[in-house]
């Protein structure tokens, strides 16, 4: 039983590691690249992870399997609204269909506060 | 976990991977290529799970923790470095 719910959660792990890399590929521009892996990876990798988990039980395996899902998902998000920051800071631009940008409006307002006054 | 099913799961790992390494190539842009970088270094811990799996000995996860713990120090490094900072400011 436990085999089976095991082997159910890395499969879905699979599919959202698989779906997040295609989202790599396929979407138009870094940001819209960004959100899609990062989301779908992240999820994905913890999946495998936990199925690991069910599959050695109590064991060494396990527990760092645990371990790693919580380190996974602390620390991916982090890194991916930093590469965001950086590569808005860097001057790459939105795609040309995006219709907000709030960040840019927050640098402009902060680089002239006084300016729509 | 049978043969087949984890020769199925590194399969699609390798695919995955192959998708990472096409952006890492082709990307356009530097920030591409960064958060390829990021997304491969999260499928590698991925990879070491279901390596780790047949043996059940538990050396491919701590080869996994340390990597995740390394992936998430060249994440931040990478996003200084394209924000044009320095590492002490």
């Amino acid at each position: 039983m436990t085999e089976t719910i095991a082997q159910a959660l890395i499969l879905i792990g699979l599919g959202f590691d698989l779906f997040g890399c295609i989202g790599l590929v396929r979407l138009p521009d870094v940001y819209n690249r960004l959100q899609a892996a990062t989301k779908c990876v992240t999820l994905g990798t913890c999946f495998i992870l936990i199925g690991v988990l069910v599959h050695a039980g109590i064991s060494p395996l396990g527990v760092k399997a645990f371990l790693c899902a919580i380190f996974v998902i602390l620390t991916s998000p982090v890194g991916a609204h930093a590469l965001a920051r950086g590569a808005h800071i860097s001057g790459v631009r939105l795609w040309e269909k995006s219709v907000v940008d709030k960040y840019e409006e927050h640098r402009l307002s902060k680089e002239a506060p006084h300016a729509k006054a | 976990m049978t043969p087949a099913f984890l020769n199925f799961a590194l399969g699609a790992l390798v695919l995955s991977s192959v998708l990472c390494l096409y952006r890492i190539g082709c990307g356009p842009t530097a920030p591409d290529r960064a958060v390829a970088i990021d997304i491969l270094g999260t499928l590698i811990v991925g990879f070491c799970c279901i390596l780790g799996l047949p043996s059940g000995t538990d050396f491919y996860m701590s080869i996994a923790i340390a990597w995740a713990l390394l992936s998430f120090i060249a994440t931040i490094a990478l996003a200084k470095y394209l924000e044009g900072r320095t590492f002490d400011d």
